[in-house]
Protein backbone atom coordinates (compact mmCIF):
# COMPACT_ATOMS: atom_id res chain seq x y z
CA UNK A 1 0.00 0.00 0.00
CA UNK A 2 0.91 3.06 -0.58
CA UNK A 3 1.10 4.18 2.95
CA UNK A 4 4.82 4.02 3.02
CA UNK A 5 4.57 7.65 1.38
CA UNK A 6 2.32 9.15 4.38
CA UNK A 7 2.20 7.02 7.27
CA UNK A 8 -0.02 4.41 8.22
CA UNK A 9 -3.57 6.01 8.34
CA UNK A 10 -3.73 5.39 12.13
CA UNK A 11 -0.57 7.78 12.98
CA UNK A 12 -1.97 10.15 10.49
CA UNK A 13 -4.93 10.17 12.55
CA UNK A 14 -3.24 10.45 15.68
CA UNK A 15 -0.96 13.04 14.72
CA UNK A 16 -4.18 15.37 13.18
CA UNK A 17 -5.90 14.98 16.51
CA UNK A 18 -3.09 16.15 18.35
CA UNK A 19 -2.99 19.18 16.41
CA UNK A 20 -6.30 19.80 16.72
CA UNK A 21 -6.75 19.31 20.23
CA UNK A 22 -4.11 22.16 20.57
CA UNK A 23 -5.18 24.45 17.95
CA UNK A 24 -8.86 24.44 19.14
CA UNK A 25 -8.83 22.97 22.70
CA UNK A 26 -5.68 24.25 23.99
CA UNK A 27 -5.55 27.65 24.10
CA UNK A 28 -2.49 28.69 22.74
CA UNK A 29 -1.65 29.07 19.38
CA UNK A 30 1.49 30.96 18.32
CA UNK A 31 2.85 31.92 14.88
CA UNK A 32 5.38 28.85 15.18
CA UNK A 33 2.51 26.44 15.46
CA UNK A 34 0.81 27.70 12.60
CA UNK A 35 3.92 27.48 10.73
CA UNK A 36 4.82 23.82 11.84
CA UNK A 37 0.94 23.34 11.23
CA UNK A 38 0.75 24.78 7.61
CA UNK A 39 4.30 21.99 6.78
CA UNK A 40 2.67 19.30 8.32
CA UNK A 41 -0.35 20.04 6.32
CA UNK A 42 1.45 20.65 3.32
CA UNK A 43 3.30 17.08 3.38
CA UNK A 44 0.24 15.13 2.11
CA UNK A 45 -3.22 15.23 1.30
CA UNK A 46 -3.77 12.84 3.73
CA UNK A 47 -2.63 14.66 6.78
CA UNK A 48 -5.14 17.41 5.08
CA UNK A 49 -8.20 14.99 5.12
CA UNK A 50 -7.58 13.22 8.40
CA UNK A 51 -7.38 17.12 9.84
CA UNK A 52 -10.81 17.92 7.51
CA UNK A 53 -12.41 14.69 8.88
CA UNK A 54 -11.85 15.08 12.41
CA UNK A 55 -12.40 18.96 12.54
CA UNK A 56 -15.84 18.50 10.98
CA UNK A 57 -16.76 16.06 13.52
CA UNK A 58 -15.10 17.64 16.45
CA UNK A 59 -17.09 20.70 15.27
CA UNK A 60 -20.18 18.66 14.85
CA UNK A 61 -19.82 17.58 18.64
CA UNK A 62 -20.36 21.60 19.45
CA UNK A 63 -23.93 21.08 19.21
CA UNK A 64 -24.10 19.79 22.40
CA UNK A 65 -23.47 23.05 24.19
CA UNK A 66 -26.88 24.40 22.44
CA UNK A 67 -28.30 20.92 23.38
CA UNK A 68 -28.12 22.35 26.98
CA UNK A 69 -29.74 25.69 27.67
CA UNK A 70 -28.39 28.39 30.22
CA UNK A 71 -30.55 28.46 32.91
CA UNK A 72 -31.00 32.08 33.22
CA UNK A 73 -31.73 33.69 36.83
CA UNK A 74 -34.24 36.17 35.75
CA UNK A 75 -37.35 35.17 37.61
CA UNK A 76 -36.61 32.28 40.47
CA UNK A 77 -33.47 31.28 37.89
CA UNK A 78 -36.25 29.41 35.75
CA UNK A 79 -36.67 29.55 31.79
CA UNK A 80 -39.40 28.40 29.99
CA UNK A 81 -38.14 25.71 26.58
CA UNK A 82 -39.89 26.25 23.48
CA UNK A 83 -43.09 23.96 23.49
CA UNK A 84 -43.38 20.71 21.96
CA UNK A 85 -43.78 20.59 18.46
CA UNK A 86 -47.49 19.99 17.00
CA UNK A 87 -46.40 16.90 14.80
CA UNK A 88 -44.37 15.55 18.00
CA UNK A 89 -47.57 16.06 19.95
CA UNK A 90 -49.44 14.19 18.14
CA UNK A 91 -47.34 11.40 17.29
CA UNK A 92 -47.07 10.79 21.42
CA UNK A 93 -50.06 10.75 21.57
CA UNK A 94 -50.80 8.63 18.24
CA UNK A 95 -48.43 6.10 19.75
CA UNK A 96 -49.65 6.18 23.34
CA UNK A 97 -53.21 5.26 22.11
CA UNK A 98 -51.60 2.45 20.47
CA UNK A 99 -49.75 1.54 23.34
CA UNK A 100 -52.81 1.79 25.75
CA UNK A 101 -54.80 -0.88 23.84
CA UNK A 102 -52.31 -3.17 23.59
CA UNK A 103 -50.64 -2.76 27.13
CA UNK A 104 -47.07 -2.75 27.87
CA UNK A 105 -47.07 -5.81 28.62
CA UNK A 106 -48.08 -7.05 24.87
CA UNK A 107 -44.58 -5.97 23.59
CA UNK A 108 -42.43 -6.24 26.57
CA UNK A 109 -43.21 -10.11 28.07
CA UNK A 110 -40.26 -10.58 30.06
CA UNK A 111 -41.03 -7.67 32.33
CA UNK A 112 -41.27 -7.41 35.93
CA UNK A 113 -43.63 -4.68 38.03
CA UNK A 114 -43.16 -3.33 41.11
CA UNK A 115 -45.84 -1.36 43.27
CA UNK A 116 -45.33 0.36 46.44
CA UNK A 117 -48.86 1.44 47.85
CA UNK A 118 -49.03 4.52 49.99
CA UNK A 119 -46.29 4.97 52.33
CA UNK A 120 -44.59 2.13 51.02
CA UNK A 121 -40.77 2.14 50.03
CA UNK A 122 -38.60 -0.42 47.55
CA UNK A 123 -35.79 -1.46 47.42
CA UNK A 124 -35.05 -2.79 44.11
CA UNK A 125 -31.68 -4.24 42.96
CA UNK A 126 -31.07 -4.80 39.30
CA UNK A 127 -28.96 -7.94 37.92
CA UNK A 128 -26.50 -5.22 36.14
CA UNK A 129 -25.54 -3.64 39.45
CA UNK A 130 -27.88 -0.74 39.05
CA UNK A 131 -30.47 -0.29 41.79
CA UNK A 132 -33.88 1.72 41.96
CA UNK A 133 -36.02 3.13 45.09
CA UNK A 134 -39.67 3.46 44.86
CA UNK A 135 -41.33 6.31 46.79
CA UNK A 136 -44.52 6.03 48.10
CA UNK A 137 -47.62 5.01 45.91
CA UNK A 138 -45.61 4.19 42.89
CA UNK A 139 -45.79 1.70 40.36
CA UNK A 140 -42.95 0.65 37.60
CA UNK A 141 -41.76 -1.90 35.23
CA UNK A 142 -38.91 -2.93 34.38
CA UNK A 143 -37.06 -4.91 31.22
CA UNK A 144 -33.82 -5.98 30.41
CA UNK A 145 -33.65 -7.50 27.49
CA UNK A 146 -30.66 -8.51 25.38
CA UNK A 147 -30.05 -5.04 23.42
CA UNK A 148 -31.27 -2.74 26.12
CA UNK A 149 -32.65 -1.83 29.71
CA UNK A 150 -35.86 0.27 29.96
CA UNK A 151 -37.95 1.31 32.92
CA UNK A 152 -41.71 2.62 33.04
CA UNK A 153 -42.52 4.67 35.51
CA UNK A 154 -46.00 4.42 35.38
CA UNK A 155 -46.58 6.32 38.73
CA UNK A 156 -45.21 7.89 41.20
CA UNK A 157 -41.41 8.87 42.20
CA UNK A 158 -38.16 6.66 41.91
CA UNK A 159 -34.77 7.43 42.48
CA UNK A 160 -32.50 5.81 39.79
CA UNK A 161 -28.98 4.71 40.45
CA UNK A 162 -27.61 3.17 36.83
CA UNK A 163 -24.56 1.50 36.51
CA UNK A 164 -23.86 2.63 32.87
CA UNK A 165 -23.40 0.34 29.89
CA UNK A 166 -22.93 1.75 26.56
CA UNK A 167 -23.61 -1.45 25.31
CA UNK A 168 -27.10 -1.79 26.86
CA UNK A 169 -28.32 1.79 27.19
CA UNK A 170 -30.43 2.72 30.21
CA UNK A 171 -33.73 4.20 29.69
CA UNK A 172 -36.41 4.96 31.92
CA UNK A 173 -39.75 6.08 29.83
CA UNK A 174 -42.61 8.12 31.65
CA UNK A 175 -45.78 9.08 29.95
CA UNK A 176 -44.25 10.26 26.61
CA UNK A 177 -41.19 11.87 28.04
CA UNK A 178 -37.91 9.63 28.12
CA UNK A 179 -34.21 9.70 30.38
CA UNK A 180 -31.62 8.23 28.80
CA UNK A 181 -28.61 7.54 31.46
CA UNK A 182 -24.89 8.88 30.86
CA UNK A 183 -23.62 7.06 33.49
CA UNK A 184 -25.87 8.26 36.32
CA UNK A 185 -27.97 9.11 39.77
CA UNK A 186 -31.51 10.66 39.30
CA UNK A 187 -34.97 11.06 40.63
CA UNK A 188 -37.96 10.92 38.44
CA UNK A 189 -41.31 11.75 39.93
CA UNK A 190 -44.63 11.52 37.72
CA UNK A 191 -47.23 13.43 38.58
CA UNK A 192 -50.84 14.03 36.52
CA UNK A 193 -50.42 17.04 34.47
CA UNK A 194 -46.06 17.04 34.82
CA UNK A 195 -42.87 15.03 35.44
CA UNK A 196 -39.96 15.81 37.16
CA UNK A 197 -36.42 15.14 36.26
CA UNK A 198 -33.81 15.76 39.22
CA UNK A 199 -30.06 15.25 38.29
CA UNK A 200 -27.87 14.15 41.27
CA UNK A 201 -24.69 12.81 39.18
CA UNK A 202 -23.55 12.00 36.23
CA UNK A 203 -25.65 12.93 32.96
CA UNK A 204 -28.83 11.95 31.12
CA UNK A 205 -30.38 13.00 28.23
CA UNK A 206 -34.29 14.36 28.95
CA UNK A 207 -36.57 14.16 25.79
CA UNK A 208 -39.34 13.03 24.11
CA UNK A 209 -39.95 9.01 23.91
CA UNK A 210 -40.39 9.18 20.05
CA UNK A 211 -38.26 11.99 19.53
CA UNK A 212 -35.87 11.65 16.46
CA UNK A 213 -35.56 14.81 14.96
CA UNK A 214 -38.32 17.40 16.24
CA UNK A 215 -39.00 17.20 19.85
CA UNK A 216 -36.95 19.48 22.30
CA UNK A 217 -33.80 17.09 23.79
CA UNK A 218 -31.79 18.35 26.99
CA UNK A 219 -28.68 17.12 28.03
CA UNK A 220 -28.45 17.80 31.99
CA UNK A 221 -26.13 18.35 34.46
CA UNK A 222 -25.57 17.53 37.66
CA UNK A 223 -28.17 19.62 40.06
CA UNK A 224 -30.32 20.16 36.85
CA UNK A 225 -33.90 19.48 37.53
CA UNK A 226 -36.62 19.42 34.93
CA UNK A 227 -40.58 19.74 35.46
CA UNK A 228 -42.01 19.15 32.01
CA UNK A 229 -45.20 19.52 31.44
CA UNK A 230 -47.71 18.41 27.90
CA UNK A 231 -46.23 21.94 26.55
CA UNK A 232 -43.23 23.54 28.20
CA UNK A 233 -40.03 22.54 29.95
CA UNK A 234 -38.47 24.60 32.78
CA UNK A 235 -35.17 24.26 34.12
CA UNK A 236 -33.76 24.94 37.10
CA UNK A 237 -30.49 24.64 39.32
CA UNK A 238 -30.44 23.29 42.58
CA UNK A 239 -27.92 23.26 45.22
CA UNK A 240 -26.72 20.27 46.37
CA UNK A 241 -28.39 20.76 49.92
CA UNK A 242 -31.62 21.34 47.77
CA UNK A 243 -31.19 17.74 46.27
CA UNK A 244 -30.43 16.15 49.20
CA UNK A 245 -33.90 17.32 50.77
CA UNK A 246 -35.68 16.26 47.68
CA UNK A 247 -34.01 12.75 48.43
CA UNK A 248 -34.85 12.32 52.40
CA UNK A 249 -37.53 10.54 51.31
CA UNK A 250 -34.79 7.43 51.10
CA UNK A 251 -34.42 7.75 55.00
CA UNK A 252 -38.24 8.01 55.69
CA UNK A 253 -38.03 11.63 56.03
CA UNK A 254 -39.39 14.91 54.64
CA UNK A 255 -37.67 17.71 54.91
CA UNK A 256 -39.30 21.38 54.42
CA UNK A 257 -38.01 24.89 53.87
CA UNK A 258 -39.97 27.93 54.05
CA UNK A 259 -42.90 25.29 52.66
CA UNK A 260 -46.09 27.01 52.54
CA UNK A 261 -48.48 24.51 54.74
CA UNK A 262 -51.14 23.66 51.89
CA UNK A 263 -48.06 21.93 50.17
CA UNK A 264 -46.37 20.65 53.51
CA UNK A 265 -49.95 19.20 53.50
CA UNK A 266 -49.91 17.48 49.78
CA UNK A 267 -46.38 16.40 50.50
CA UNK A 268 -47.85 14.41 54.03
CA UNK A 269 -51.07 13.05 52.19
CA UNK A 270 -48.80 11.50 49.73
CA UNK A 271 -47.26 9.22 52.53
CA UNK A 272 -50.27 8.78 54.27
CA UNK A 273 -53.75 7.51 54.47
CA UNK A 274 -54.84 9.74 57.60
CA UNK A 275 -55.04 12.85 55.39
CA UNK A 276 -54.01 16.20 56.45
CA UNK A 277 -56.88 19.57 55.84
CA UNK A 278 -55.75 22.76 56.19
CA UNK A 279 -59.07 24.47 56.52
CA UNK A 280 -58.55 28.37 55.57
CA UNK A 281 -56.89 30.01 53.34
CA UNK A 282 -54.49 31.99 56.21
CA UNK A 283 -53.45 28.79 57.84
CA UNK A 284 -52.22 27.22 53.67
CA UNK A 285 -50.17 30.74 53.64
CA UNK A 286 -48.53 30.03 56.46
CA UNK A 287 -44.65 28.83 55.65
CA UNK A 288 -42.52 26.31 58.03
CA UNK A 289 -39.51 24.35 58.07
CA UNK A 290 -37.97 21.76 59.29
CA UNK A 291 -37.47 17.71 59.16
CA UNK A 292 -40.30 15.50 59.79
CA UNK A 293 -40.68 11.75 59.94
CA UNK A 294 -43.10 11.51 56.43
CA UNK A 295 -45.58 8.60 58.05
CA UNK A 296 -46.00 10.02 61.14
CA UNK A 297 -48.80 12.87 60.60
CA UNK A 298 -50.14 12.47 64.09
CA UNK A 299 -46.37 14.24 65.39
CA UNK A 300 -46.52 16.71 62.58
CA UNK A 301 -49.46 17.84 63.82
CA UNK A 302 -48.54 18.50 67.63
CA UNK A 303 -45.38 20.71 66.12
CA UNK A 304 -48.21 22.57 64.16
CA UNK A 305 -50.08 22.94 67.45
CA UNK A 306 -47.76 23.63 69.95
CA UNK A 307 -44.80 25.27 67.77
CA UNK A 308 -47.51 27.48 65.42
CA UNK A 309 -50.50 27.64 67.50
CA UNK A 310 -52.79 26.90 65.37
CA UNK A 311 -55.91 24.70 65.79
CA UNK A 312 -55.87 21.08 65.39
CA UNK A 313 -58.44 18.57 65.44
CA UNK A 314 -57.82 15.43 64.90
CA UNK A 315 -59.83 12.24 63.38
CA UNK A 316 -59.62 8.74 62.29
CA UNK A 317 -59.04 9.28 58.67
CA UNK A 318 -57.31 13.07 58.98
CA UNK A 319 -56.59 16.00 60.63
CA UNK A 320 -58.18 19.62 60.24
CA UNK A 321 -55.72 22.53 60.92
CA UNK A 322 -57.12 25.95 60.91
CA UNK A 323 -56.24 29.45 62.36
CA UNK B 1 -34.46 23.22 17.18
CA UNK B 2 -34.36 23.44 13.54
CA UNK B 3 -32.77 20.08 12.13
CA UNK B 4 -33.31 22.22 8.45
CA UNK B 5 -29.39 22.09 8.35
CA UNK B 6 -26.66 19.27 8.40
CA UNK B 7 -23.91 21.01 10.51
CA UNK B 8 -21.63 18.18 9.41
CA UNK B 9 -21.83 19.03 5.89
CA UNK B 10 -21.94 23.14 7.05
CA UNK B 11 -18.36 22.68 8.38
CA UNK B 12 -16.19 24.83 6.67
CA UNK B 13 -12.56 24.09 6.90
CA UNK B 14 -11.27 26.57 8.39
CA UNK B 15 -7.03 26.04 7.64
CA UNK B 16 -7.74 25.52 3.82
CA UNK B 17 -8.90 28.02 1.69
CA UNK B 18 -9.15 25.70 -1.54
CA UNK B 19 -12.58 24.55 -2.14
CA UNK B 20 -11.73 20.94 -2.60
CA UNK B 21 -11.54 19.42 0.55
CA UNK B 22 -14.90 21.75 2.06
CA UNK B 23 -16.26 19.71 -1.28
CA UNK B 24 -14.72 16.74 0.26
CA UNK B 25 -16.68 17.31 3.55
CA UNK B 26 -19.53 17.78 2.09
CA UNK B 27 -19.96 14.90 -0.38
CA UNK B 28 -17.15 12.42 0.17
CA UNK B 29 -16.98 11.91 4.33
CA UNK B 30 -20.79 11.44 4.47
CA UNK B 31 -20.08 8.23 2.38
CA UNK B 32 -17.55 6.97 4.26
CA UNK B 33 -20.20 4.27 6.07
CA UNK B 34 -20.89 2.85 2.96
CA UNK B 35 -17.67 2.91 1.77
CA UNK B 36 -16.73 1.35 4.67
CA UNK B 37 -19.36 -1.41 3.96
CA UNK B 38 -18.11 -1.99 0.44
CA UNK B 39 -14.25 -2.72 1.41
CA UNK B 40 -15.50 -4.77 4.19
CA UNK B 41 -17.40 -6.48 2.08
CA UNK B 42 -14.05 -6.93 -0.60
CA UNK B 43 -10.73 -6.91 1.37
CA UNK B 44 -9.46 -9.99 3.05
CA UNK B 45 -7.35 -8.27 5.35
CA UNK B 46 -9.34 -6.23 7.58
CA UNK B 47 -6.63 -4.02 9.22
CA UNK B 48 -5.52 -2.96 6.32
CA UNK B 49 -8.87 -1.22 6.17
CA UNK B 50 -7.81 2.34 7.45
CA UNK B 51 -5.10 2.34 4.97
CA UNK B 52 -6.70 1.42 1.92
CA UNK B 53 -9.77 3.94 2.92
CA UNK B 54 -7.00 6.42 3.31
CA UNK B 55 -5.29 5.91 -0.33
CA UNK B 56 -8.54 6.34 -1.82
CA UNK B 57 -9.36 9.37 -0.19
CA UNK B 58 -6.15 10.42 -1.24
CA UNK B 59 -6.74 9.57 -5.07
CA UNK B 60 -10.01 11.03 -4.76
CA UNK B 61 -9.26 14.76 -3.51
CA UNK B 62 -6.10 14.77 -6.21
CA UNK B 63 -8.52 14.15 -8.62
CA UNK B 64 -11.07 16.72 -7.15
CA UNK B 65 -8.28 19.39 -7.14
CA UNK B 66 -8.08 18.85 -10.89
CA UNK B 67 -11.50 18.78 -11.27
CA UNK B 68 -14.42 18.30 -9.41
CA UNK B 69 -16.38 14.96 -10.50
CA UNK B 70 -20.06 15.21 -11.08
CA UNK B 71 -21.03 12.18 -9.53
CA UNK B 72 -19.48 12.28 -6.23
CA UNK B 73 -20.65 8.65 -4.85
CA UNK B 74 -20.02 6.96 -8.33
CA UNK B 75 -16.58 8.35 -8.73
CA UNK B 76 -15.62 7.38 -4.81
CA UNK B 77 -16.63 3.78 -5.76
CA UNK B 78 -14.79 3.91 -9.17
CA UNK B 79 -11.75 4.60 -7.24
CA UNK B 80 -12.18 2.31 -4.18
CA UNK B 81 -12.95 -0.22 -6.57
CA UNK B 82 -9.66 0.12 -9.14
CA UNK B 83 -7.51 1.08 -6.19
CA UNK B 84 -8.80 -2.63 -5.15
CA UNK B 85 -7.92 -4.00 -8.19
CA UNK B 86 -4.23 -2.57 -8.13
CA UNK B 87 -3.46 -3.58 -5.20
CA UNK B 88 -5.07 -6.94 -5.62
CA UNK B 89 -2.81 -7.32 -9.23
CA UNK B 90 0.02 -6.39 -7.66
CA UNK B 91 -0.02 -8.62 -4.52
CA UNK B 92 -1.55 -11.59 -7.98
CA UNK B 93 -1.32 -14.59 -5.00
CA UNK B 94 -5.48 -13.97 -4.62
CA UNK B 95 -7.90 -15.84 -6.44
CA UNK B 96 -10.16 -14.52 -10.10
CA UNK B 97 -13.03 -14.75 -7.71
CA UNK B 98 -12.40 -12.05 -5.85
CA UNK B 99 -12.34 -9.14 -8.49
CA UNK B 100 -15.62 -10.69 -9.36
CA UNK B 101 -17.35 -10.33 -6.37
CA UNK B 102 -15.99 -6.96 -6.59
CA UNK B 103 -17.72 -6.23 -10.16
CA UNK B 104 -21.04 -7.23 -8.58
CA UNK B 105 -20.75 -4.65 -5.62
CA UNK B 106 -19.82 -2.14 -7.98
CA UNK B 107 -23.01 -2.34 -9.60
CA UNK B 108 -25.07 -2.50 -6.28
CA UNK B 109 -23.66 0.90 -5.42
CA UNK B 110 -25.87 2.76 -7.50
CA UNK B 111 -28.26 1.53 -5.34
CA UNK B 112 -29.72 4.14 -3.01
CA UNK B 113 -28.61 3.39 0.08
CA UNK B 114 -27.69 5.87 3.35
CA UNK B 115 -26.49 9.06 2.50
CA UNK B 116 -26.49 12.72 3.26
CA UNK B 117 -30.38 13.30 3.65
CA UNK B 118 -30.16 10.00 6.60
CA UNK B 119 -27.48 11.55 8.31
CA UNK B 120 -28.88 15.20 8.42
CA UNK B 121 -32.37 13.69 9.79
CA UNK B 122 -31.08 11.82 12.67
CA UNK B 123 -27.59 14.02 13.56
CA UNK B 124 -28.90 14.70 16.89
CA UNK B 125 -29.83 11.12 17.78
CA UNK B 126 -26.49 9.83 15.99
CA UNK B 127 -24.82 12.23 18.37
CA UNK B 128 -26.22 10.81 21.28
CA UNK B 129 -25.87 7.33 20.66
CA UNK B 130 -21.90 8.25 19.78
CA UNK B 131 -21.57 9.86 22.78
CA UNK B 132 -23.35 7.05 24.91
CA UNK B 133 -20.60 4.74 23.40
CA UNK B 134 -17.58 6.39 24.74
CA UNK B 135 -15.78 4.61 28.05
CA UNK B 136 -16.81 6.79 30.78
CA UNK B 137 -14.47 8.91 31.57
CA UNK B 138 -13.37 9.59 28.03
CA UNK B 139 -17.18 11.13 27.38
CA UNK B 140 -17.08 12.81 30.67
CA UNK B 141 -13.84 14.63 29.86
CA UNK B 142 -15.91 15.42 25.88
CA UNK B 143 -18.94 16.78 27.94
CA UNK B 144 -17.50 18.83 30.56
CA UNK B 145 -15.24 20.63 27.34
CA UNK B 146 -18.17 20.33 24.48
CA UNK B 147 -21.23 21.45 26.84
CA UNK B 148 -19.84 23.25 29.88
CA UNK B 149 -16.50 24.61 28.25
CA UNK B 150 -14.01 24.05 30.39
CA UNK B 151 -10.59 24.47 29.78
CA UNK B 152 -8.23 21.20 29.80
CA UNK B 153 -6.80 22.76 32.84
CA UNK B 154 -10.38 22.86 34.26
CA UNK B 155 -11.46 19.41 33.53
CA UNK B 156 -8.18 18.10 35.15
CA UNK B 157 -9.10 19.93 38.31
CA UNK B 158 -13.09 18.88 38.26
CA UNK B 159 -11.89 15.01 37.14
CA UNK B 160 -8.87 14.62 39.02
CA UNK B 161 -6.30 13.84 36.62
CA UNK B 162 -3.70 14.96 34.80
CA UNK B 163 -3.61 17.58 32.01
CA UNK B 164 -1.72 14.98 29.61
CA UNK B 165 -4.98 12.64 30.38
CA UNK B 166 -7.58 15.22 29.60
CA UNK B 167 -6.01 15.53 26.72
CA UNK B 168 -5.38 12.09 25.69
CA UNK B 169 -8.66 11.41 26.49
CA UNK B 170 -10.07 14.14 24.22
CA UNK B 171 -7.77 13.35 20.94
CA UNK B 172 -9.90 9.97 22.23
CA UNK B 173 -12.92 11.06 21.80
CA UNK B 174 -12.21 13.07 18.97
CA UNK B 175 -11.08 9.98 16.93
CA UNK B 176 -14.26 7.79 18.24
CA UNK B 177 -16.66 10.20 17.50
CA UNK B 178 -15.57 10.81 14.12
CA UNK B 179 -15.57 6.86 13.29
CA UNK B 180 -18.89 6.53 15.06
CA UNK B 181 -20.74 9.57 13.03
CA UNK B 182 -18.66 8.99 9.54
CA UNK B 183 -17.65 5.32 9.34
CA UNK B 184 -20.71 3.40 10.90
CA UNK B 185 -24.10 2.67 9.71
CA UNK B 186 -26.97 5.10 11.60
CA UNK B 187 -28.50 2.68 13.72
CA UNK B 188 -31.49 3.05 16.47
CA UNK B 189 -30.18 0.90 18.85
CA UNK B 190 -31.07 3.26 21.88
CA UNK B 191 -34.65 4.49 20.07
CA UNK B 192 -36.84 2.42 22.13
Amino acid sequence: MSSALTGSAADVEARAADWLMRQRDCGEWSEDDQKAFDAWLAESPAHLIAHARLYSAWSYADRLAAMRPSVVEARAGTRVLPALFGVAAALCIAVFIVAALFGGSFFHPDEKTYVTSTGGHQFVALADGSHIELNTDTSLRVAMQAGRRTVWLDRGEAYFQIKHDAAHPFVVMTGDRRITDLGTEFLIRRETDHVEVALISGRAWFDAANGRARAPSMLLAPGDDVISTEKTAILTRKSSRDLADRLSWRQGVLVFNRTALSEVAAEFNRYNHRKLVIADQSAARITIGGTFEANNVAAFADVVKDDIALHVEKHADEIVISR
Amino acid sequence: MSEKTDPINESAHATCADGTIAWFVREILPLEAALTQYLHHNWRNKSEIPDLRQDIYVRVYEAARREIPERAKAFLFATARNLMINYIRDESVVPIEAVADLDALAIAVDAPGPDRSVMARDTLRRLQLALNRLPRRCREAVLLRKVDGLSICEIALRMGIAEKTVKCHLTDGMRALADILYAEQPDFRGTP
